[in-house]
């Protein structure tokens, strides 16, 4: 579904990957592991077309989409969930959720979406009409996700979504990955939370300073020496 | 003293609103390319000053054709103003494309310092256009509306003053006004509304939403335009003469009402250029009074300018401006 290939971009002026290759398939749960600054942002931004790749190609569903502007990039499918949420703080909560939408012209279509995120979360119903902003942090997250469902993608990349949450958020997070994930949507977790990650994943890759250094069923990651030491300890 | 300040409150009451429409509707075009790009479009000032001259010309081309006699005033009125809106709409437009965003990362004082090459850009372009065609850099259009109206504020209450107004006022704040409601539901109730004030928010997350940012920027700097260039057709309408040089001190004050107002808010911008226009009427109206002689009328732009003085010291986020805290 989506490869990246020999992929180097740089961030500030600094080489952030190094020659990346990673792939995903449909249906997978892929997670990306490693220390802060290794890189695992950095890859997704390549992705979604918000950091410009030097060299290598990024081929999703056949097509390259490497340098494609990141609004390009979301109407193929892909959608990015990014690191500390990103919500429009004075927007309403229903306003973050229609943004989500915005190339989708049937309102139809738009608030049958709507009633979907309800389903996973029925917390953001009763918050409609509060500002993005006023909302904690777990309800944030999942807010951050609604609005990436709200395009219906088919591949969904999320960018630590247990960073500063309570375990129990966590918890709940993880959960509904999963759950997006028997639907059909394919996904691919950048996480600190290296654990709790490869619990859930099919595959991993753990990333240090720009290199893929490992990667694996993320049953065998877990119980690698190396990974354990580095980043289960 | 406050009687003779009473007496002449209904007119400065209409005269600020009217000044104070001209301001608000200029400064929602510093106010919303502040919000989105964080930029104070000095040159905004000038495509003011441009929709005064195109509204002139358009004016004058179709006094030469007989039409402004033939169609009702008010007729004659929409159509320049229309055409004139485009046009301007147009120009910022293209100013964005050719001059700021190229710029876009660059460091921000160096699209500061571009808009004011902007600004000096467009005053000799126009005086340069005047001159070759006129003779002059200072033009009289013709004049739309003579009729005056008079209100009986006396019979309200004794102690004022009756007020005069020419048509030409109470076109110029119906319009504005017009403008300022239609932005204010654009804004807030259309999606490109929306996924304006999103960009404004977060540009880079925006994107993320399928929100083409250029395009957005586009139609922010388009609406921003024509709305200035539109208010220049107003002014030309409401004084009949205009010189390229008309938008430096209206810019000056405009922006002056969005900061009043909080930069960046557009609600804010409305209310910062009604009260900016009411107090500077007020200040030209009464301040010999106050001062006993030793400050004459022509120190309301010194009061309007001490008001940016005062906010940056005191509120620099404006009236309506929020320190927001925002949650990570």
């Amino acid at each position: 579904m989506l490869q990246l290939k020999k992929v180097e971009s740089f961030y500030g002026g600094i080489q952030a990957l190094k020659s990346i290759d990673v792939a995903v398939e449909k249906g997978e749960i892929v997670t990306l592991i490693g220390s802060n600054g290794a890189g695992k942002s950095t890859t997704l931004k390549s992705i979604s077309g918000l950091v410009k790749v030097k060299t290598g190609n990024i081929v999703y569903n056949g097509r390259e989409i490497s340098n494609k502007p990141a609004h390009e990039v979301t109407l193929l499918g892909i959608a990015h969930v990014p690191e500390g949420r990103r919500i429009f703080p004075k927007l309403t909560v229903k306003e973050n959720l229609l943004i989500g939408a915005f190339s989708v012209k049937n309102k139809h279509v738009v608030q049958e979406r709507i009633e979907k995120v309800f389903q996973y979360f029925p917390k953001l119903k009763s918050r409609l009409d509060q500002k993005g902003g006023t909302m904690s942090g777990g309800e944030q997250q999942m807010l951050a996700i609604g609005r990436a469902l709200m395009m219906k993608p088919d591949l969904l990349m999320l960018d630590e979504p247990s960073m500063g949450l309570a375990p129990i958020i966590v918890e709940q997070i993880f959960d509904i990955i999963k759950e997006l994930n028997q639907e059909g949507i394919t996904i691919l977790l950048v996480e600190q939370n290296a654990y709790q990650a490869l619990q859930i994943a099919d595959r991993g890759y753990v990333i240090q300073t720009g290199e893929i250094r490992l990667h694996g069923y993320g049953h065998d990651l877990i119980k690698n020496e190396e990974v354990r030491e580095a980043y289960l300890a | 003293m406050l009687n003779e300040i009473l007496q002449t409150i209904p007119q400065v009451v209409i005269d600020g609103l009217t000044l104070g429409a001209v301001y608000a509707v200029i400064a929602l075009g510093y106010t919303m390319v502040y919000g989105i790009l964080e930029l104070i479009n000095f040159a905004h000032g000038e495509i003011f000053m441009s929709g005064a001259f195109i509204g002139t010309a358009i004016l004058i081309v179709l006094t030469g054709m007989g039409w402004v006699s033939a169609v009702p005033a008010i007729v004659m009125l929409i159509t320049v103003l229309v055409l004139t809106a485009v046009l301007t709409g147009l120009l910022g437009m293209g100013i964005e494309r050719v001059a700021y965003r190229p710029l876009r990362n660059a460091p921000r004082l160096i699209p500061l310092i571009t808009a004011i090459g902007i600004s000096f850009l467009l005053q000799d372009i126009v005086r340069f256009i005047a001159e070759l065609q006129k003779g002059n850099y200072i033009v009289t259009g013709p004049n739309l509306f003579k009729d005056q109206i008079s209100i009986k504020a006396s019979s309200i209450s004794a102690i004022f003053n009756d007020a005069s107004i020419k048509t030409s006022f109470v076109i110029v704040l119906v319009t504005a006004v017009i403008m300022m409601i239609g932005l204010d539901i654009f804004v807030n109730r259309t999606k490109w509304g929306m996924a304006m004030r999103a960009v404004a928010q977060d540009r880079e997350t925006a994107s993320l939403m399928t929100v083409n940012v250029n395009k957005v920027i586009s139609i922010t700097f388009f609406i921003g335009s024509a709305l200035g260039g539109a208010t220049g057709v107003l002014f030309a309408v409401q004084y009949g003469t205009i010189d390229p040089y008309i938008g430096f001190i209206l810019g000056l004050k405009a922006f002056t009402a969005a900061v009043l107002g909080g930069i960046g808010n557009i609600r804010g911008a409305m209310l910062g250029g009604l009260l900016l226009g009411l107090l500077e009427m007020f200040a030209s109206a009464n301040l010999t009074l106050l001062s006993g002689g030793v400050f004459g009328a022509e120190y309301k732009d010194v009061f309007a300018f001490a008001i940016l003085i005062i906010v940056l010291l005191f509120k620099p986020e404006g009236l309506l401006g929020k320190p927001v805290t925002e949650k990570v």
